[in-house]
């Protein structure tokens, strides 16, 4: 079994799964986050996020996340790297002609998945310094705002309504936004193809369920921020 | 019509190569890509020049030895079709056609056009049969098999070998081909028995010859001259991982 | 002066193979350990030998000219394979089977042979199904058949029209494993250029390896030859275009005879030539005659698009000449019946030379989905090649260069007069007469390497079991090997003006026109003469360019069309002995009224095995009579 995170297959096993798991989360978070566009108080937003930080089940569930992230990352850099050295240098001098592309037949997320992820990455560390680590561990005056509920919650809604209305900051989240939308374009219907659990039948409906998938949450990703700037400068 | 070649030439697997430019002015349409090469060679040779080797046998589409990347594109343009099937009529006259072996660190070029495929045959030698002796088979309607089955597996085993798959592959992975033979015997009862070992093996001998992994592109099936589908990379990929598995949970596996 | 000795057993014709069995040596498990065999091809004979022998304990060495054993021209057979299964319950048995080919050899097989073909073709659907080979299944998930020329039961097995392709990769499988195994050393990428004869025995090869020029020497305590037929002696021909009779004519060479090499079947359904740069005619399988009807107009230099012909301006001419049999008659006579349309003007297409395959009827009453899947692939093989659609069109088609009957004489073991060499599947003679029966090839090269010669080869080679082999250093390898040395300097050093394809192409033309599908003393004469006048040219102004130390496919052909020209004399020859028509051999002067051969079983009920007796000498011709112990001979008729 050791060989099976070693064989090729086997570390897309681990991006299958890992990058499902993923995608699980940001359900989860864009309907935490969804509650912003709904109740303007920002009450229902707060209330989610404080249950969102001082839930037990969430509280175990956050490594294992931070865990899935990490080896997610990983093995796509170490598939990634693997894969370009497969190529060419057998052939030297030899120079591939531009104009003519076999990858004409194939789509240009799927191919440039790792680069996608990057600017993904780029995208969420910004995110947490600005939000994660704050909220956890710099605290910002922001979330001392008092809010309609009680004193313990703090105010997230207050930094994120924000920070939002910087419009360089929300063209950032609308570029990682639209990143993870392609990411997933490709990347539900892989994983599940990576596990063997698709045909020819399911391939048609994977790629439906993928190309929705990326539309809810490239498109809401990208939505709330342009959501609460827009609603800021009217 | 008047062509003009950009033909890949490298004397021997050490030497360095080139792309060298050709003028043909005498081909027809009504030529095939092959006939096209063996009309340059006859005039190479008139002028005293060393051919261009490549790769060619039965020059109907079911052999597997040819294959080269013409315009960019393994087995040329068209849809479903290898060199040898390839028709003049998809150029014009004036055209630019730039011929390049097939492209991968496993398949290394042996002299223009060739590359060396041996490796196709290592994968093999791993595990890409069913262990039945002469002599020892059962009558041959023991197993019935639904059509649509044996209608799957036939797709699978109308695989070629030529090499195409991995020459369309930005990873230089050979999983159309090992899945095509796993798929194939991983649907028919016979082959059943040692399905998920196979599939070990097989995938274990292609990473270990330099092959890279799969990453659902679908350029393969693209270009793969027998239309060869993805369906059959999700069954290998079952395959192989339950394999990972038996050996990780099951007593004996 | 050499006796030609069949070793046929004596016996009721259904016993012959059992007894026979019985009585041959064997050679133990721990010896067989110590005893090379190098088998020559990987074609089904060649892969399904090395593998069965392989898979017995021999030490084998396997060797292709291709880069993979995978590629051997097998792979592009495409109709099916006969076995008397008896499946669907049409009174089919091994006698019947070994009848209809012994009828379609026009009864100039070896009765004893055929038999044990069709007594051993159950076994082999057995084990191929059994090696995952994924034939079409009925609906209840049982084998399906179908129905093929020259036969009146259902008894062909088939994957779409890839059978050979299918069967050829189940014998690869089962190479594979045994090189796997360590049994069985494969030699890709290699031309067999001599065969090493010492103290009567063939003890060994020569190769050049095609990767460097190297001249290498192998050497073994037998040599198996299963490197198929020699029809691109037309150089048109379904054949891949590197298949050549080498290797059976260096047999010649060394002393083996060549056993009927004018029956050359010609296949009625191919795409006709289109253009003269073509470099090969593709197939369309015979089975697309089971429910493709063959016509052309009525009238003659009819110019029509063939849908706006009314059916009563049809010239059905197949179910006009041959009601019984219809579309379905041999090959041999459908592709003469083909050509006497077109010679009489009747033909359509561009050149005049083609005839009409329609499956308007067919798509009508079955449908156009059951069309497709029978024969699918055929079809868009078709499209790709014509650009035309045999869904809207019907297809048009033309006789080709396609299989030998002829080859290696071999005895009951399938060993040649050279002891010790042994020519199995097309490179022997054995199991098709004069004319092949449509789906009998995969059938004989599967019975020949998977069942007989594993047998027969052990009772050779029981007594050798402390020979050790030739050493490569003895003088027979270094003769043999400074020969081959200096027939390629010869060529390399002509240094004239013309190419070998040019030289090929010449050859072709001459064979095609009096070595084709009708023959007569004139034109063989005239064919004899201008065959030498080519090979003389060709010994003046060969140009090769490259290097010998290299790959050089250039090379490669002038070695090729060096021994077919030598070839194509014997054929000639063969030819012009052969004073009757049977089966594809059809002399004009010896048909009868209505245009069919006649047979001159008085004179020529014998197998003409020839001797080579050296340069510019006439071979010596050597009769084995076939006698007809079971079946009595009869004049054919699919009336």
């Amino acid at each position: 079994m050791s060989n099976f995170f070693v064989s090729s297959i086997g570390k897309k096993f681990v991006m299958s799964v890992t990058g499902m798991f993923l995608i699980l989360f940001l359900i989860v978070h864009l309907t935490v986050n969804s509650m912003i566009i709904i109740d303007d108080t920002g009450a229902l937003f707060n209330k989610a996020a404080h249950f969102m930080a001082t839930n037990p089940i969430i509280k175990i569930i956050e490594p294992i996340l931070a865990i899935g992230v990490i080896l997610h990352i990983l093995f796509a850099s170490l598939i990634t790297l693997q894969n370009q050295l497969k190529r060419d240098i057998n052939y030297p001098g030899l120079r591939r002609y531009k104009k003519y592309d076999t990858c004409a037949s194939t789509n240009w997320q799927s191919r440039n998945m790792y680069i996608l992820g990057t600017v993904i990455l780029t995208f969420l560390v910004i995110h947490l310094i600005n939000f994660f680590w704050k909220i956890r561990y710099t605290g910002s005056p922001l979330l001392e705002q008092p809010t309609i509920l009680s004193s313990e919650i703090k105010n997230v809604y207050a930094l994120v309504t924000t920070r939002f209305t910087t419009w360089w900051y929300v063209l950032i989240y609308v570029i990682g936004a639209v990143a993870l939308g392609l990411h997933l374009y490709h990347g539900v219907w892989s994983a599940f193809q990576t596990l063997g659990w698709s045909n020819r039948k399911w391939r048609k409906i994977l790629n439906v369920i993928g190309v929705i998938i990326s539309v809810i949450l490239g498109g809401g990703f990208a939505f709330i921020p342009l959501f609460v700037f827009i609603k800021s400068i009217i | 019509m008047k062509l003009t070649l950009k033909i890949w030439r490298q004397n021997s697997p050490k030497e360095k190569g080139a792309f060298k430019t050709y003028i043909l002015d005498d081909a027809s349409q009504d030529m095939t890509f092959l006939e096209m090469l063996d009309a340059l060679n006859e005039k190479l040779i008139a002028e005293n020049e060393d051919p261009v080797a490549f790769d060619h046998d039965c020059r109907e589409g079911i052999c597997g030895s040819c294959g080269m990347i013409i315009n960019g594109r393994p087995h040329g343009p068209g849809k479903e079709i290898t060199t040898c099937q390839l028709n003049m009529k998809a150029f014009k006259d004036g055209d630019t056609i730039v011929i390049e072996p097939w492209r991968a660190k496993p398949f290394p070029v042996i002299k223009d056009l060739i590359v060396d495929r041996s490796a196709f045959d290592k994968i093999m030698e791993a595990g890409g049969f069913i262990n039945t002796d002469v002599g020892s088979a059962p009558e041959a309607n023991t197993y019935p098999i639904k059509t649509h089955k044996a209608e799957e597996a036939f797709e699978a085993a109308s695989c070629i070998g030529c090499g195409a798959c991995v020459a369309a592959c930005k990873n230089s992975s050979a999983m159309l081909f090992v899945a095509a033979k796993v798929s194939q015997y991983a649907l028919l009862p016979q082959g059943k028995v040692e399905s998920l070992q196979r599939a070990w093996n097989m995938i274990m001998k292609m990473d270990e010859l330099g092959f890279g992994s799969c990453t659902n592109t679908g350029a393969c099936e693209a270009e793969c001259p027998k239309g060869i589908s993805l369906a059959h990379i999700a069954r290998l990929n079952n395959e192989f991982i339950k394999s990972g598995f038996n050996k990780l949970f099951a007593d004996k596996h | 002066m050499i006796e030609l000795n069949s070793k046929i057993p004596e016996g009721p014709l259904a016993d012959k193979w059992t007894n026979h069995k019985n009585s041959l040596k064997l050679v133990s498990p721990a010896n067989k350990k110590k005893i090379e065999i190098i088998v020559v091809g990987t074609g089904i004979a060649g892969a399904s030998a090395a593998a069965s022998l392989g898979e017995l304990g021999y030490k084998v060495k396997s060797f292709c000219y291709q880069d993979s054993a995978r590629r051997a021209h097998s792979v592009a057979a495409q109709g099916g394979i006969n076995a008397a299964k008896n499946y669907r319950n049409d009174n089919d048995s091994d006698y019947r089977l070994f009848y209809d080919m012994i009828k379609g050899g026009d009864f100039r097989a070896r009765e004893a042979n055929v038999y044990r073909c069709a007594e051993l073709s159950n076994n082999v659907i057995d084990q191929l199904t059994a090696q995952g080979v994924p034939f079409a299944r009925e609906y209840g998930g049982t084998l399906a058949t179908r129905s093929f020329g020259g036969v009146q039961v259902s008894r062909t097995f088939y994957a779409q029209g890839q059978t050979g392709q299918q069967v050829l990769l189940g014998t690869y499988a089962s190479l594979k494993r045994q090189i796997a195994k360590g049994n069985v050393t494969m030699y890709p990428r290699r031309q067999m250029l001599d065969i090493v004869v010492k103290d009567g025995r063939a003890q060994g090869i020569i190769c050049r390896n095609l990767l460097n020029g190297n001249i290498e020497k192998y050497s073994a305590h037998a040599v198996v030859l299963a490197t198929g037929g020699y029809g691109t002696i037309y150089f048109l021909s379904t054949l891949a275009v590197n298949s050549s009779g080498s290797a059976a004519y260096t047999a010649y060479k060394k002393g083996a005879f060549l056993a009927n090499p004018s029956f050359i079947q010609i296949h009625p359904t191919s795409i006709p030539q289109l253009n003269p740069y073509q470099s090969k005619l593709t197939l369309m399988s015979e089975s697309l005659r089971n429910d493709g009807r063959v016509w052309v107009p009525k009238e003659k230099g009819d110019k029509r698009n063939p849908l706006d012909i009314p059916i009563n301006e049809r010239d059905y001419f197949l179910e006009r000449r041959y009601p019984a049999y219809g579309n379905l008659v041999p090959r041999d006579v459908s592709s003469r019946a083909i050509k006497e349309r077109c010679d009489a003007g009747y033909g359509v297409g561009s050149t005049g030379y083609a005839v009409y395959l329609d499956f308007s009827d067919a798509i009508k009453e079955q449908g156009i989905k059951a069309i497709k899947s029978k024969y699918g692939n055929l079809f868009d093989l078709y499209q790709k090649i014509t650009g035309e659609n045999p869904y809207e069109q019907p297809m048009k088609i033309y006789p080709a260069g396609h299989y030998t009957m002829g080859g290696l004489w071999v005895d009951y073991n399938l060993m040649t007069t050279i002891p010790g060499l042994f020519a199995i599947g097309e490179a022997n003679f054995s199991d098709h007469g004069a004319n092949r029966l449509g789906a009998s090839s995969l059938l004989q090269g599967c019975t020949d390497g998977y069942f007989i010669l594993p047998y027969t080869i052990s009772d050779y080679l029981a007594d050798k079991i402390n020979i050790k082999p030739l050493s490569l250093d003895d003088p027979e390898f270094q003769k043999s090997e400074k020969e081959v040395m200096d027939r390629i300097d010869r060529l390399m050093n002509i240094k004239g003006k013309t190419t070998p394809l040019t030289f090929h192409k010449e050859l072709g033309k001459i064979m095609w026109n009096y070595a084709g599908m009708v023959r007569n003393e004139q034109g063989l004469k005239q064919g004899l003469k201008e065959v030498s006048e080519l090979e003389e040219q060709f010994y003046k102004d060969l140009k090769i360019t490259g290097s010998k130390h290299n790959i050089n496919q250039t090379l490669e052909r002038a070695l090729r069309v060096a021994d077919s020209f030598e070839m194509a004399r014997l054929i000639l020859h063969d030819a012009l002995n052969r004073k009757e028509s049977c089966g594809a051999h059809f002399r004009e002067e010896y048909q009868t009224e209505d245009g069919e051969p006649l047979r001159n079983d008085e004179e020529f009920m014998y197998v003409a095995a020839w001797e080579y007796t050296g340069e510019d000498k006439e071979p010596i011709l050597h009769k084995e009579e076939l006698k007809y112990e079971f079946v009595k001979p009869t004049q054919r008729s699919y009336k």
